[in-house]
């Protein structure tokens, strides 16, 4: 058993590619070697800046021998067939072939072949020169006069087996026994002949700590102790962290001090200055949780000045990024909110939807519409919508667009607008990821959702929605975040009434003026309180249809029928990133499935409906129930097929023959009603529990009754039955959908 | 291979400019002087984006003034200037030593490896405006960005065979770092020690005042309009004509004279990007037209 090593050593990978690089490169070394029929004990790969390796263990000297085999034709077969037998599997005579038996197929030849095991350096010689050149970077370039791809030209190919070199050319760049440690610590180059000498000559002489890990753990462990040494702590920073140590083959933690002038900018913009453009840990003061006039950076080299060089240059590029953020924060707040807002009106949104000013207005009247359903003034709401988007002609946002929002809120509370205003300014882009916390605040919360829903719509009404894995404008992200908005804080919209208004608003001229009246009457009588909200969009869905029949009447105007398409489609959307919340918080499929077809659009019922399914699913009853019904349901789906009619509505308590009809009837009136005034009560689990008690009679009418009775009024009468069992069920959910 | 070291600092700005061209002509470069025109960024000098496509080898260095308006501040910021020196290095094939050759001209112009951290931080380089892309990074020392080291891979929109490595030193701000100085004027331009020293502000701090004054309130607006005009209908017409060098020289005027209207705030986002589609459309018709003539060329 043997080792063998592979070092591809380049000029500086970027340090977000190396670790899918590592991975990439172990798992192609060990399908070769695997596709070769080699066996091996484990692969260990390392990454940083300047090399991917991988070391594979326990190899043989050779793959194992092969026996190929080749099944002829019968003994006996004619002529042509043994010829072309013995072209196919290159043998002279057909006495080199063997003569097997079947007990069914008689004897029959077979061409065995002998595929001797090949040398270990053979195969690597073939396959890694495969790999390299088939590797895949996110990007990847030529240099030089050379065809050869790599993410930097690569500059040596280490390849040892067994302690020799395992022999190739990639490119004219030859395999050999060489690499090189840190560039100025330990150069080399060094020769190699096994994975034990190359970590100990590169960790030592070298100076490069090879493991990704351990240059994490080391890096980590030294920034907090450096931080705590001075009475500091480290703010934490997993994703810089991981950059970090991809930037350094032999890292030193070294504390900077900055100006502590700098600490009146609010944090955000020291820590994403920092961050971003220098790639440096911020420093709290434990005592007061506020940021310390200090940074920590990780060099990648031990300093013969013991650093003081390296900290005090930071420190001097630092000052110069911070001096550039504090020319921003002064000048930015000498302009109010109101006229960095008028230039919005210079900076397209979307082409086919207006500039952000235009925008900003969708969103102003949307936030005060939705003030009064979250608990928030409609003039607060709309004054924080009007500004909203203003810093994003602010200096500090044009340097760091990761602040749109934060610095509008800073600006807010300088220029002396309420809180509620500043906050929601500050928060309307939230949740900005899964990870993130959504506006709790409720002027924030209407601003959120007015300024993701306008996104939404517009988006939806010039077609331009995400596919497959493409969503440039982020409309998933945002039909989630108007998910969790509503569901973590319970707010009581429909998205129809709150979808639909923004669409007649925005005036998208493919809105039938006609039907946009309709809608409007229907939105005056909600809002006059003459109808309820089911009762709105009831009537708004039948708009709709209506709108679709006066077209099939040849009306001829076609952009209707489109819109409503749309609002379906939209709609739909957001029932995707529903399901998809729910699931996620451990929901059946299924069930989210059945209450979806019931069409309501109040996101927060949905979810009490889906729970409430979920627990009476999971009792004796409800299961027995479901039962029943899948009975009924199916005797209903193949008479109703074979009728051609739906046995919709009461049966008639005159033609009942037997108890059973009728105590089960009864039972359905009684059960419906307590389920309809559960319902009313938005009580799910008690409007379940009043079905439930529809299972003992149920049960027993199957039992008793046969419904294909020879009597056809009687027939029809008891299917009438099973369909208002239907029915009653239909009420908490479409119970079609939920799987036995 | 030993330690390296460096040599003992550069006495000015000046200086240290000798030292990058002596130490480029040394590896063979032909050091060029300043294109002269109005640029951008040192890369534009025909020297570079021209000479990077077709198949002859090729090795330049050179001084390149740069001009941005919109970065002007009146003499005013320590640190941004409307008009500054890049230092600019082509070698075409770039050579397998390239990284050593640029680390060995940063310990030319005092720069300790010892005592300073070098690093190679991932910075993919791309000019829409000459169709121009390549891999490569932004060298820091200390945290300071000092060069922007990059391998083109396309310019003109056209792959480029052999590739050609490109440096890119910010004089100035490498400058400050070197002489430990926090604004750019009171960089010593010549030998402190001379007889008439001169500091970087001496030279040019009343230039980017009245250049400031003419980039954001003096420039004519509709004057820069028509030479836009103008400057286009010219290069397009030289292209036609088969000479893509002075049709590329009216494409950099055409994109100087844009990026003037563009401090004066005098257009729309909409508007930037047509004007930005149109310099980007001659700029790359010459090129293309370069690359092709100079393939008949070699052929």
């Amino acid at each position: 058993m043997a080792d063998l090593l592979l070092e591809l050593f380049s000029e500086e990978i970027p340090a977000r590619m190396q670790a899918k690089a590592e991975a990439d490169l172990k798992a192609a070394l060990e399908k070769g070697l695997a596709e070769a029929g080699v066996e091996f004990e484990r692969a260990v790969a390392l990454s940083g800046p300047r090399r991917l390796a991988v070391c594979v263990e326990g190899l043989p000297a050779k793959s194992a021998d092969v026996k190929e085999e080749k099944k002829g034709p019968k003994v006996g077969a004619p002529e042509k067939a043994v010829e072309g037998f013995l072209r196919g599997a290159g043998l002279t005579s057909i006495d080199e072939a063997e003569v097997r038996s079947d007990p069914k197929k008689g004897d029959f030849y077979v061409a065995v072949r002998e595929v001797p095991g090949r040398p270990l350096q053979d195969i690597v010689a073939e396959l890694v020169p495969e790999i390299v050149r088939g590797f895949h970077w996110p990007k990847s370039m030529r240099w030089g006069r050379g065809e050869l791809r790599w993410v930097r030209p690569l500059q040596r190919v280490l390849c040892v087996f067994d302690g020799k070199v395992v022999d190739f050319e990639i490119d004219s760049l030859k395999s050999g026994n060489q690499t090189e440690g840190h560039r100025i610590m330990g150069r080399g180059p060094f020769e190699i002949t096994s994975f034990e000498d190359y970590k100990r000559v590169l960790e030592s002489d070298g100076c490069v700590v090879l493991s990704r890990e351990d240059r994490r753990l080391l890096i980590d462990e030294q920034a907090h102790v450096t931080c705590l040494e001075k009475g500091l702590e480290l703010v934490e920073d997993k994703g810089l962290l991981d950059e970090v140590t991809g930037l350094a083959e032999w890292p030193v933690v070294i504390l900077g001090e900055m100006d502590p002038d700098f600490l009146t900018l609010p944090s955000e913009v020291i820590q994403l200055s920092m961050r971003t453009h220098q790639k440096y840990f911020a420093v709290r003061d434990p005592k007061t949780g506020d940021l310390a006039p200090n940074f920590v950076v990780v060099a990648n080299i031990e300093a013969a000045d013991g650093g003081e060089a390296i900290a005090a240059g930071n420190s001097r590029v630092l000052s110069a990024r911070l001096d550039d953020a504090r020319f921003f924060w002064d000048n930015d707040r000498k302009m109010p909110l109101e006229e960095m807002a008028k230039k919005l009106s210079t900076i397209d949104f979307k082409k086919e939807l207006g500039t952000i000013a235009d925008k900003v207005e969708r969103v102003a009247a949307l936030a005060r519409e939705l003030a009064p359903k979250v608990g928030a003034e409609p003039d607060v709401a709309e004054r924080a919508a009007r500004l909203a988007k203003a810093d994003l002609v602010s200096g500090m946002v044009g340097e760091f667009p990761e602040l749109q929002g934060v610095m509008g809120g800073y600006y807010a509370r300088e220029q002396g607008e309420a809180d509620a205003v500043a906050t929601a300014i500050a928060e309307h882009y939230k949740p900005v990821g899964a990870s993130d916390d959504v506006p709790s605040e409720p002027v924030s919360i209407a601003v959120a959702l007015a300024d993701k829903l306008d996104t939404l719509v517009g988006f939806w009404a010039i077609d331009e929605k995400p596919t497959g894995s493409k969503d440039p404008f982020a409309l998933r992200r945002a039909a989630l975040g108007v998910v969790r908005i509503i569901l973590e804080n319970e707010v009581r919209v429909g998205l129809q009434t709150t979808v639909i208004r923004p669409f007649a608003r925005a005036g998208v001229r493919i809105v039938l003026q006609r039907a946009v009246e309709r809608q409007d009457k229907i939105q005056e009588l909600f809002d006059a309180g003459v109808l309820t909200e089911n009762q709105a969009n009831r009537l708004l869905l039948e708009s709709i249809e209506q709108a679709n029949q006066e077209r099939d009447l040849a009306l001829g105007d076609e952009a209707w029928a489109k819109t409503s398409v749309v609002i379906q489609d939209l709609l739909a959307f957001f029932a995707d990133r529903l399901k998809q919340y729910l699931r996620d918080a451990g929901a059946r499929h299924d069930l989210i499935d059945a209450v979806f077809a019931l069409g309501e659009d109040d996101l927060v019922l949905i979810v009490k409906r889906v729970e409430a399914l979920g627990a009476f699913l999971e009792s004796d009853d409800g299961a027995n129930l479901l039962a029943g019904y899948k009975r009924a349901a199916n005797i209903l789906k193949a008479e109703e097929k074979k009728d051609g009619k739906a046995y919709d509505g009461a049966p008639d308590p005159k033609l009942f023959e037997q108890e059973e009809e009728r105590a089960l009837a009864e039972a359905i009136t009684e059960s419906v009603a307590a389920a309809e005034a559960a319902l009313q009560a938005e009580d799910f689990e008690k409007a379940m529990g009043a079905l439930s008690s529809l299972r003992p009679p149920v049960d027993a009418f199957f039992d008793a009754v046969t419904v294909n009775a020879e009597r056809p009024e009687l027939r029809q009468n008891r299917l009438l039955i099973l369909g208002s069992i239907r029915d009653a069920l239909h009420r908490v959910a479409d119970f079609s959908k939920v799987a036995a | 291979m030993t330690a390296p070291t460096a040599r003992e600092k550069p006495a000015s700005f000046q200086d240290l400019i000798l030292r990058l061209q002596s130490y480029w002509a040394a590896q063979g470069c032909a050091i060029l002087q300043p294109y002269d025109m109005e640029v951008g960024a040192g890369t534009l000098h025909p020297a570079t984006v021209l000479r990077a496509l077709g198949p002859k080898d090729w090795r330049a260095a050179y001084v390149q003034p740069s001009r941005r308006p919109a970065d002007a501040r009146y003499g005013e910021n320590p640190n941004r200037l409307g008009h500054y020196y890049q230092f600019q290095v082509i070698l075409k094939p770039n050579p397998a030593n390239l990284q050593d050759l640029y680390l060995n001209s940063l310990y030319e112009i005092g720069i300790d490896p010892m005592v300073h951290d070098i690093r190679f931080v991932e910075d993919d380089w791309e000019n829409p405006t000459v169709g121009a892309w390549g891999l490569g990074w932004e060298v820091w020392c200390d945290g300071m960005e000092v060069s922007q080291y990059t391998y083109f891979q396309q310019v003109g929109g056209l792959d480029v065979f052999p590739v050609s490595g490109e440096l890119t030193y910010g004089l100035e701000r490498l400058a400050m770092y070197v002489f430990g100085v926090d604004n750019v004027y009171n960089l010593p331009f010549n030998d402190p020690a001379s007889e008439v020293p001169l500091s970087y502000g001496d030279v040019f701090l009343q230039n980017e005042r009245e250049q400031s004054a003419f980039n954001f309130e003096l420039a004519d607006v509709d004057m820069l309009q028509t030479w836009f005009t103008g400057c286009e209908s010219q290069s397009k017409a030289l292209r036609e004509a088969g000479k893509p060098l002075p049709a590329y020289d009216f494409a950099l005027k055409a994109s100087h004279v844009f990026n003037l209207i563009d401090a004066r705030g005098a257009i729309s986002p909409t508007e930037r990007q047509a004007f930005i589609g149109r310099v980007r459309d001659l700029a790359r018709g010459a090129a293309e037209l370069w690359a092709k003539q100079e393939e008949e060329r070699a052929a």
